[in-house]
């Protein structure tokens, strides 16, 4: 039998590479890691015509084999790794045929690395509009290459692609780029000593700036000495290579083109552009945007989340009751099941977020989102690209940060990911809404504006506000000279392809469960375990310690059971840590009780209302009204008065606003920026903003 | 000439875009040009394979709100770039 084909799909941003490979996928697809470098790899598989199936790995979007950013760079690693096993045997090119001559040039560097390329002209039908026809005969004929028209938002021509993959498909014979006399000698030394297939291949191992992941210590040397003997830098030729590639596709469109485009046909684009991105009006459209975004996620998500948490909690209560009793049934009740809700409770949230990121994606609007924020976040350090992460992170830090990798400058990059926990997720709502509750009366201003949800609102501000200011020190300190540039499309407008929001709200929604489901779910069993078991036999034998301090009240049976409750996650290891911690807490208003909700609060910041309701031995989480009377009724015995007066609710929301309370968020800084130093960084400095800022607020309001 | 927007630039490079002459960076909107050269050569590389090769057609769409990128038509297609990308790219007209 015949080897599975793997086939590569590369091209430009926006020229339609997610819907072909969503059209040749369809659900058949998922992602996993390439080896030894931890970018994401978009992979399916599709029914070729003979009945066998073909393995598609969707590239990153990129304009050259010279990679700007992290995900450019992996299809230069993809595809110069001849030796590799995921070595693609068919790269499929796709370009834009209404703006051919800069997909041509990408098309022009992978034909001459050496693999089997095909070239997929897409965008017909707007070819069509712009009054843009081209001779195929001919562009197959100059690029000795096979050329599928077709049109990847209907499908017309799929079929007639996958046959052409089917056929036996050769590397191109004559390199369209004919390397430079004076790099001859280097390429031929490099190719003898590492054995590499061709010329160009070899070549692009002397220019590219980054190095090779996937080279061995030992050949990357060797790259190194070649270069050194050679006066070679990487880069050396780039200039120079591409005006010579220009010039032949400059050439081969002269004589291609049947008849120009008239470009007449971007007028609506143009025109929208003079709306959307206008002084004033650009900024208040998009004001409207992220104020319809922001509604949605909060308005639209409580119906389904509502539901999900009543299904857990059934869930929960129906194991306990027709389980055994025993540590492992408790284990799953108190212990796994929460800890899944606790991540699939999200679900809605981010996937209306990310319903709407697609779509402005889609529609090109998001490219001129970029544009007009590029200014203002350059002052703090950050780039126009920067607020894609900055919005995700509303729903998720998590998705949030893996949407960074678009932004090519280092610095830039990390003091995004550093700063992006600080926008207030998601998971901060239930405790903002239950502590907003108990400090800040039910009332409004001036008839219309309700307080609580404008102390809601200044907490988000607050978190945003302490994203810019943060990004703003942190540039400051990070001393890297690296030029940042921003050289982005903007896109003509087009009505978004919904079969392709559907796939990108599916495949960020998988990556949050599983990325925040690992840690969550190992953490609450820990959580668990703290909380369940302590030394002594004071947890064996809680009930007789509690009936004998409570014998002569007349406790109901539920009353007597939330006591028991209470009394086991005192003298519990979790308990105990509480206790201990109540020096360091006590000047921000704090008790130990206080302490343990912080303390599970750093695997989870939604951990917080769950721990609050056992604490004040409530037997179920789900009923708000009656945490936050027992929270309003507990008493602070040094002063008598109740424990969560305005001073210390208003400096938990502080800390609540600043603190890093979130494994998951750690992990994915950590597989992002490749070292421990950043999430250690970050772990740092927002405990430190969120000590200093609940301190100061207690101290002086109280 | 380089009469209206974008004081700054004029400021920095005052005395050398004299010499060197007119960028993007100094082009109205609607107006139309074409690329002569760079004056950045990293940047350089970049534009070029972005289609700023030297002999196209630049023309100059609009800026972003605060006055600051750009958006030009080069190439058959709207690229975006900052002031100070833009005024590393010579043009005459």
């Amino acid at each position: 039998m015949r080897k599975r084909l793997t086939v590569a799909l590369a091209g430009n941003p926006n020229s339609g590479k997610s819907s072909l490979f969503n059209h040749l996928t369809g659900l058949n697809q998922h992602t996993g890691n390439f080896p030894g470098v931890t970018v994401e790899k978009h992979m399916g598989t599709t029914r070729m015509p003979d009945g066998s199936t073909a393995q598609i790995i969707d590239l990153p979007g990129i304009y050259s084999l010279y990679p700007r950013s992290l995900d450019e760079r992996i299809v230069s690693e993809v595809l110069l790794n001849h030796r590799s096993p995921d070595c693609p045997d068919v790269v499929v090119v796709i370009a834009d045929a209404t703006n051919l001559k800069r997909g041509l040039l990408l098309l022009t560097q992978i034909m001459d690395v050496g693999l089997p390329t095909l070239l997929a002209l897409n965008m017909m039908d707007l070819a069509a509009r712009a009054g843009i026809s081209y001779d195929i005969q001919l562009l197959r004929k100059r690029l000795n290459i096979p050329v599928v028209p077709i049109n990847a938002r209907t499908g017309n021509g799929v079929d007639e692609l996958k046959q052409t993959l089917l056929r036996e498909l050769n590397p191109a014979e004559q390199p369209v780029f004919r390397i430079y006399d004076e790099a001859q000698a280097a390429v031929n030394e490099l190719r003898q000593k590492l054995g590499v297939d061709n010329d160009y291949e070899a070549y692009q191992f002397l220019e590219q700036p980054h190095g090779l992941q996937f080279l061995s210590a030992h050949d990357r040397q060797v790259v190194e000495e070649v270069r050194q003997r050679h006066h070679i830098f990487p880069g050396k030729f780039h200039g120079a290579e591409t005006i010579s590639r220009y010039s032949f596709i400059q050439n081969l469109l002269d004589e291609a083109t049947l008849k120009p485009a008239d470009e007449g046909w971007k007028k609506y684009s143009y025109r929208l552009d003079k709306v959307l991105t206008h002084k004033y009006w650009g900024i208040l459209i998009f004001m409207a945007v992220l104020f319809l975004i922001f509604q949605s996620i909060f308005s639209w998500a409580s119906i389904p989340m509502d539901l999900i948490d009543g299904w857990f909690a059934a869930l929960s209560n129906y194991l306990s009751h027709t389980l055994p009793q025993g540590p492992a049934a408790s284990l799953l009740t108190e212990g796994v099941i929460p800890g899944v809700g606790g991540i699939v409770i999200f679900v809605p949230q981010i996937a209306i977020l990310f319903a709407f990121i697609s779509i402005l994606e889609e529609s090109g609007y998001m490219a001129r989102v970029v544009f007009m924020m590029d200014k203002v976040m350059r002052r703090f350090g950050l780039n126009g690209r920067s607020v894609v992460p900055l919005m995700s992170g509303v729903a998720c830090a998590i998705p949030a940060i893996l949407s960074t990798r678009m932004i090519d400058n280092w610095k830039e990059r990390t003091i995004t990911i550093l700063v992006t926990p600080l926008m207030s997720c998601s998971a901060r709502i239930p405790v903002f809404t239950i502590l907003i509750a108990l400090i800040v009366p039910q009332q409004t201003l001036f008839g219309f504006f309700n307080l609580q949800g404008l102390m809601l609102m200044g907490l988000y501000l607050l978190g945003f506000a302490a994203a810019l200011v943060s990004a703003w020190v942190i540039s400051k300190l990070i001393k890297v000279k690296e030029r940042s540039y921003l050289l982005m499309e903007l896109p003509t407008y087009r009505l978004p392809k919904w079969s392709n929001v559907g796939y990108t709200i599916v495949d960020k929604t998988k990556a949050f469960v599983w990325e925040a489901g690992k840690i969550i779910m190992a953490i609450s069993i820990v959580l668990w375990v703290l909380a369940s078991y302590g030394p002594g036999d004071k947890l064996e034998n809680a009930r007789d310690y509690v009936l004998q301090d409570a014998a002569n009240l007349r406790l109901t049976e539920q009353g007597l059971e939330d006591r028991i409750a209470a009394y086991k996650l005192e003298h519990s290891y979790a308990g105990i840590i509480g206790k201990a911690m109540e020096p360091v807490i006590k000047p921000l208003g704090y008790d130990w009780k206080i302490g343990i909700a912080l303390l599970t609060s750093f695997a989870a910041r939604e951990v917080f209302v769950g721990t609050m309701a056992t604490i004040y031995s409530i037997g179920s989480t789900d009923d708000q009204a009656s945490i936050k009377s027992r929270m309003q009724e507990e008493i602070n015995p040094e002063t008598g008065g109740p424990r969560f007066t305005f001073a210390v609710g208003l400096s938990l929301l502080l800390f609540y606003t600043f603190a890093m309370q979130c494994m998951s968020t750690l992990a994915v800084v950590y597989r992002e920026t490749k070292s421990w130093k950043w999430p250690v960084i970050q772990l740092a400095y927002m405990s430190v903003l969120a000590y200093a800022s609940a301190l100061v607020a207690f101290q002086v309001l109280s | 000439m380089h009469g209206t927007g974008r004081p700054y630039i004029f400021a920095l490079f005052k005395i050398n875009l004299n010499k060197l002459g007119r960028t993007i960076a100094h082009m109205k909107v609607g107006e139309m040009a074409i690329i002569s050269g760079f004056l950045d050569e990293y940047l350089s590389v970049k534009l070029m394979e972005m289609g700023c090769l030297p002999g196209a057609a630049v023309r100059f769409n609009f800026t972003a709100p605060l006055g600051d990128p750009v958006c030009i038509t080069v190439a058959g297609y709207e690229l975006s770039l900052r002031l100070e990308e833009a005024s590393t790219v010579l043009i005459i007209n």
